[in-house]
């Protein structure tokens, strides 16, 4: 997301433990940096999921974060994403000089938690049980996000008449500009696929070629449904985290 | 039976359950993951109307009186096909087992239908154990959970050669759907576990049987239709769907229909309330009443018409479960109703 942090609504009134200033311009950085990480399958950051608990940095430098999710049961690979990336995040941030990520509630919270602090990656989280990382699976899912975004930004230059053979040969720049362009964007950027300003608007997300007029009508069937899957599981996912807790979490944003 | 504005409807609940998660059931030392699983299916009920919530406790373990009233009495269903889930390394006498859904369920003749389940990491005994359930209790269904934790396994797909000698013999043994619930863990753990490919390659390899996906592939609804559409043994278990989206989720229980209307059709949907997790009245009530709304945004999605609700709510899981249907239900029985 290039959306900053929600400083607006992250805010808890009460710092956690510290009066200093250090610890509350500490956490609010903690903060930035964790809406930088997003569920990769639902493609949303996990601040405004809810899924953030609780965040606290120490006069020293010491961050906690406590993460959360809808089911005991959601599945392990994501988890073990969302929780490293986490803790890549907050421990980049100028001035945490060490951190402890927790996953609460979770049946695999243990093998996660504890690999994640041994900065081991997941195959030795779940040795015997995985083959590899999860490099594969993170690229599907921004694949999926890339085919979600085509739709968010394509839907309303249909609805204003455009016709779908001239979208095909459209690129990004002569789109107007939106968060959901920008979003796209950066999205193909991360796989590696054109997202410069001459780049055909639709791509193939496995390839990066441009799809064809004749292809396209069922190309954007495709992103359409995509695009109402992810949006689906996502109001799922929050009506799940809304039994499971009745308190908001950590800059957790209300849905769309 | 429901009727409504003149219109008739046969209704088949075909995924439901009766299932015992108390404490009294839970194995020794699998406590959290037993309470986990409940919890979650809890929370799952949490989506429906706040009127039709439960209080754990009932939810954990409800009665045979409160199933036949909330399916039978009130609930609008005619017949009910049970799909049991095992979990037996949670639940010491499993989560809900061929066994305890037929033992209630023969106290009621003509009221339902009993699926059984496999798991290929059973080997020879479990295909005893299918064939014996087949003869015993007249299943013509399965219901695999292919999350299913088994001897330090997490899980399972239908691709797995040990899976295509059960499919073999469910062919050979003379049933018909093959109900598949994905859950979060298979092995390996670093692929996505909801993936549906395995469906797809088991519906070419299996034509003679139907495999009914439960809860639309939910959360993988796009590459579930995306399969479904290309396959005619296919179906869509709108378990979940109906009882998950409906209430909580107006806008998109209308997209999500959209899309299953576009890409698989109104003859391959079956209803199915998840009982436990909802109760069927509210669902089956509120589906009839349902309409595609008629704004932009749904304009290019296909509309659904009472038949096409009849279809749904019974007459397509009539025709997989060769289900005797009252004439004055069946389609040709009644004028064509405009939607």
């Amino acid at each position: 997301m290039t959306a900053q942090a929600p400083s607006g609504t992250a805010g808890p009134s009460v710092p956690d433990g510290g009066p200093g200033m250090d610890c509350v311009a500490g956490r609010t950085a903690v903060l930035n940096a964790l809406s930088q990480v997003r569920d990769p399958e639902l493609d949303e950051p996990i601040t405004a999921l809810g899924f953030v608990a609780s965040v606290a940095v120490s006069q020293a430098g010491h961050a906690d974060v406590r993460l959360r999710l809808p089911t005991y049961f959601c599945a392990p690979n994501f988890a073990f994403l969302m929780v490293a990336d986490a803790y890549d995040a907050v421990t980049g941030v100028a001035g945490v000089h060490g951190a402890l990520v927790v996953l609460e509630d979770h049946f695999a919270g243990e093998a996660i938690n504890s690999a994640v602090a041994a900065r081991a990656g997941f195959a030795q989280a779940f040795a015997g049980e995985a083959r590899g990382e999860l490099d594969q699976l993170r690229a599907d899912f921004l694949r999926k996000a890339v085919m979600a975004g085509t739709d968010l930004v394509c839907r309303p230059l249909l609805a204003a008449g455009m016709q779908p053979d001239a979208l095909a040969s459209m690129t990004l720049g002569e789109v107007p500009p939106s968060r959901g362009l920008e979003r796209l964007r950066q999205r193909r950027a991360e796989l590696g696929l054109p997202a410069g300003d001459l780049a055909p608007l639709i791509v193939d997300p496995a390839t990066g070629a441009a799809v064809t007029p004749e292809a396209l009508p069922l190309h954007l069937r495709k992103a359409r449904t995509t695009r109402v899957s992810v949006q689906s599981n996502t109001g799922i996912c929050r009506g799940m985290l809304r039994h499971r807790y009745t308190d908001p979490g950590i800059g957790e944003e209300d849905s769309a | 039976m429901y009727e409504h504005n003149g219109e008739k409807f046969f209704v088949i609940d075909s995924h439901m359950h009766y299932w015992n998660a108390a404490p009294d059931n839970w194995v020794a030392g699998a406590e959290q993951y037993a309470k986990g699983w409940i919890e979650c299916f809890h929370a799952y009920m949490g989506l429906g109307p706040p009127q039709t919530h439960w209080p754990l406790e009932k939810f954990q373990k409800y009665s045979e009186d409160d199933l036949m009233h909330d399916l039978f009495e009130v609930g609008h269903v005619d017949k009910a096909i049970f799909q049991p889930t095992y979990l037996l390394e949670w639940y010491k006498e499993g989560f809900n087992t061929t066994e305890r859904n037929a033992t209630m369920g023969e106290r009621h003749p003509g009221r339902f239908r009993y699926n059984t389940r496999w798991d290929p990491r059973d080997g020879d005994e479990g295909l005893r154990t299918l064939e014996h359930n087949v003869q015993r209790y007249g299943s013509t269904g399965c219901k695999l959970y292919t999350a299913e934790w088994n001897a330090g396994s997490r899980g399972w797909k239908l691709t797995d050669p040990a899976a295509y000698n059960y499919l073999q013999a469910c062919q050979d043994l003379g049933i018909k759907n093959i109900h598949v619930h994905k859950g979060p863990t298979i092995w390996p753990l670093d692929k996505d576990a909801f993936d549906v490919s395995d469906v797809d390659h088991a519906a070419t390899d299996f034509p003679g049987l139907n495999f009914i996906v439960e809860h639309v592939g939910l959360p993988r609804i796009e590459d579930f239709c995306f399969m479904a559409v290309q396959e005619p043994n296919v179906y869509a278990g709108l378990a979940v769907v109906v009882g998950g989206l409906m209430h909580a989720r107006p806008r998109f229980f209308a997209k999500v229909m959209g899309e299953l209307l576009f890409w698989l059709g109104e003859d391959k949907l079956l209803f199915g309330s998840d009982y436990a997790i909802w109760e069927p009245r509210w669902q089956i009530e509120g589906f009839v009443d349902w309409e595609m709304p008629d704004t932009e945004e749904f304009s290019d999605y296909p509309r659904l018409t009472a038949a096409g609700k009849k279809k749904i709510l019974g007459l397509n899981a009539a025709r997989l479960y060769d289900i005797d249907v009252p004439a004055e239900y069946r389609l040709e029985a009644q004028p064509v109703a405009g939607a």
